[in-house]
């Protein structure tokens, strides 16, 4: 505790891309819920409210692809801490560190899993929320490309009309969007739990990208 | 019932003998020519077909269905199109509308098959199943596999007209007792073309026919091998109450305000923004109506094995695999939420009462 080091673990378009994400899952989600269920009812033919809600969710949807891009291009060319490395914890240590984080969040264990970046068990929950992301995405082309026939589209997911019924595509697009929610408010509450547990700034290192290390990391 | 091939059929002569004038035969000319997608000018080349054509017969196969597409083949009633379909065409054998019965009957389809191999047109109606041999549905003591096989096997080519005889249809749903299948699956390497629909739309029959009357080949397919000009384009995009669905006004109960005001059925489940067929610009009935205009939405009759694909009929999304039947997908949403909310509760309690972990303690 006495010596705390500063370390520069999210740069830029790390951050950059976490709040556009914020932002697009946000509108994507009250958007696409009011695409399944209308919740607000016009009361006249001259309003465009259904209209606008694609238009947005269209426009927020190609935001987002490019956000995901970015972050994925990130992934190879950023530091370690941004390495699409982290996603896979399979190493004997780093599962070690997931087993010791899973403990930790039951409450079992009491010692917090330090790491500089992510630690094993975020690194797994990123991947599979990427995963999520991309099957948004792909989904979300699919029923996109329904209407608008187009290479394009078929490559971003128009192909997956092949494989799975509309229906079926529709409602896992569905679906994933409060898996998605879900892990949005968990995500926020662990930072919170492991800000106050660890102090090492945690909260704040999304918004200006620095962490405090107190030694604990490399033990 | 014999074998006509040769004959010219003298469309105009004989339809002048039954009271449809010129008239009327042109304007069916150009009802087809639109239907297909072509340019006005193709009514002339249409009508000029029609009028060289040579009678192809016409052999229309009955398996596990209800008759609904010959309900629809005969209800064709463009200026008449029955009669001009009927007389374009030679029905040589057809269960429902034949007058020959047993023996005779089975007689006039085998002499189409011995004597015009490669010139007839086979239509098949219903699925053909193929459980335990086939033996769900036999005619004469042959299975329904066995005909569909050797009739589509020597035509020239073969149309499957509604949901079963394309994929199964009714008779596949789950469980699929039957082991049911469309012309598809029973019969490969042969020229097929399907109208899928509960039932199909009598046009686009008449339609793909004229097709080959005309040009001598079958319209362009996608990869259902569904005509593009009748399934190429969404309901959705080309629906009458496309307006009430942007605007965002939704029926929301049967007979309800907007429901009386002819307002979008979305919310009723209508399955329109996932299914390709022309009913908005065709319609049914002569052009009268169709589900959506008079006042139900779309079920999706001609997608994909629909009967296990767009149910509940009455419901946006399908019901979630694994779950009870009342489940829907916001159901489970709010069940995930609650879970996650409960979650966060007994974590952040049991953190208060066991107390914040103390730096010190963390570190050994
Ligand atoms: C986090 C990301 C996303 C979430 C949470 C989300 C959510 C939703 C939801 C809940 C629906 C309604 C589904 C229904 O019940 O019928 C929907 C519809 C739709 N979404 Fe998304 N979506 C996301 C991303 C995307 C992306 C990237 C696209 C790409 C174009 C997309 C395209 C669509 C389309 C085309 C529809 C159907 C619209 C219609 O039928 O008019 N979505 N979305
Ligand atoms: S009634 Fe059906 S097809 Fe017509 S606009 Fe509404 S959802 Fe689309």
């Amino acid at each position: 505790m006495n010596q705390r080091l500063r370390v520069y673990a999210w740069e830029f378009p790390v951050r950059f891309t976490h709040w556009i994400n914020v932002l697009c899952i946000l509108t994507l989600s009250v958007t696409g819920f009011y695409i399944g269920a209308p919740f607000i009812h016009a009361y006249s033919s001259k309003q465009y409210i259904m209209g606008w809600m694609r238009f947005i969710h269209f426009t927020a949807a190609y935001v987002f692809l490019m956000s995901v891009i970015i972050r994925l291009y990130w992934a190879f060319a950023g530091n370690r801490y941004a390495s699409w490395k982290i996603w896979f914890p399979f190493s004997s240590d780093r599962w070690r560190d997931l087993v010791n984080a899973v403990k930790f969040y039951l409450l079992i264990s009491r010692k917090p899993p330090y790491a500089v970046g992510h630690t094993a068990l975020a690194g797994l929950t990123y991947l599979i929320v990427f995963l999520l992301f991309i099957f948004e995405i792909v989904s979300g082309f699919a029923l996109y490309s329904q209407a608008h026939s187009g290479a394009l589209w078929t490559l971003l997911g128009g192909w997956l009309l092949g494989i799975m019924h509309v229906q079926t595509i529709r409602l896992f697009h569905h679906l994933v969007m409060y898996v998605l929610l879900v892990f949005a408010v968990l995500h926020v509450y662990i930072a919170w739990h492991l800000d106050t547990v660890e102090k090492n700034g945690l909260m704040g290192s999304i918004f200006g990208g620095y962490k405090f290390v107190t030694g604990k990391e490399w033990e | 019932m014999g074998h006509r091939e040769n004959d010219h059929i003298d469309i105009v002569g004989r339809l002048l003998k039954r009271g449809v004038s010129r008239r009327d035969f042109m304007k069916f000319c150009t009802a087809m020519a639109a239907t297909l997608a072509l340019p006005a000018g193709f009514a002339t080349k249409i009508a000029e077909a029609l009028e060289k054509a040579r009678k192809p017969s016409l052999v229309w196969l009955e398996f596990q269905d209800c008759a609904g597409d010959t309900e629809s083949f005969l209800r064709a009633n463009k200026p008449t199109v029955a009669e001009i379909v009927l007389d374009v065409l030679s029905v040589d054998y057809h269960e429902t509308i034949m007058a020959p019965a047993g023996k005779q009957a089975e007689k006039s389809r085998d002499d189409v098959v011995k004597h015009q191999k490669g010139k007839y047109i086979a239509v098949v109606e219903g699925s053909i199943p193929t459980k335990d041999g086939g033996i769900y549905c036999c005619i004469g003591g042959r299975s329904a596999l066995d005909i569909v096989r050797e009739v589509c096997g020597n035509a020239l080519a073969t149309i499957a007209v509604g949901a079963c005889a394309w994929d199964g249809g009714w008779p596949a749903a789950d469980p699929n007792p039957t082991g049911a299948v469309g012309v598809k699956d029973a019969v490969r390497g042969i020229t097929l073309i399907n109208l899928p629909g509960c039932p199909m739309n009598v046009e686009n029959l008449t339609a793909t026919i004229v097709h080959y009357l005309t040009f001598g080949t079958f319209p362009a397919t996608d990869s259902h091998g569904r005509p593009l000009f009748a399934y190429g384009e969404r309901i959705h995009d080309h629906c009458e109450r496309r307006a009430h669905f942007d605007a965002g006004q939704f029926v929301r109960q049967w007979g309800d305000e907007g429901h009386r005001k002819g307002w979008c059925l979305y919310e009723m489940g209508c399955k329109g923004p996932e299914t390709y067929k022309n009913c908005p610009v065709i319609r049914w009935n002569e052009g009268t109506n169709w589900p959506v205009g008079s006042g139900h939405g779309c079920i999706g009759c001609a997608a994909p094995r629909f009967w296990d694909t767009m149910t509940p009929f009455y419901k946006r999304l399908p019901k979630v695999p694994g779950f009870g039947i009342e489940s829907t997908a916001d159901k489970i949403g709010a069940g995930l939420a609650a879970v996650t909310a409960a979650g966060i509760a007994v974590h952040g309690i049991a953190r208060a009462v066991k107390g914040k972990p103390k730096e010190k303690e963390t570190t050994e």
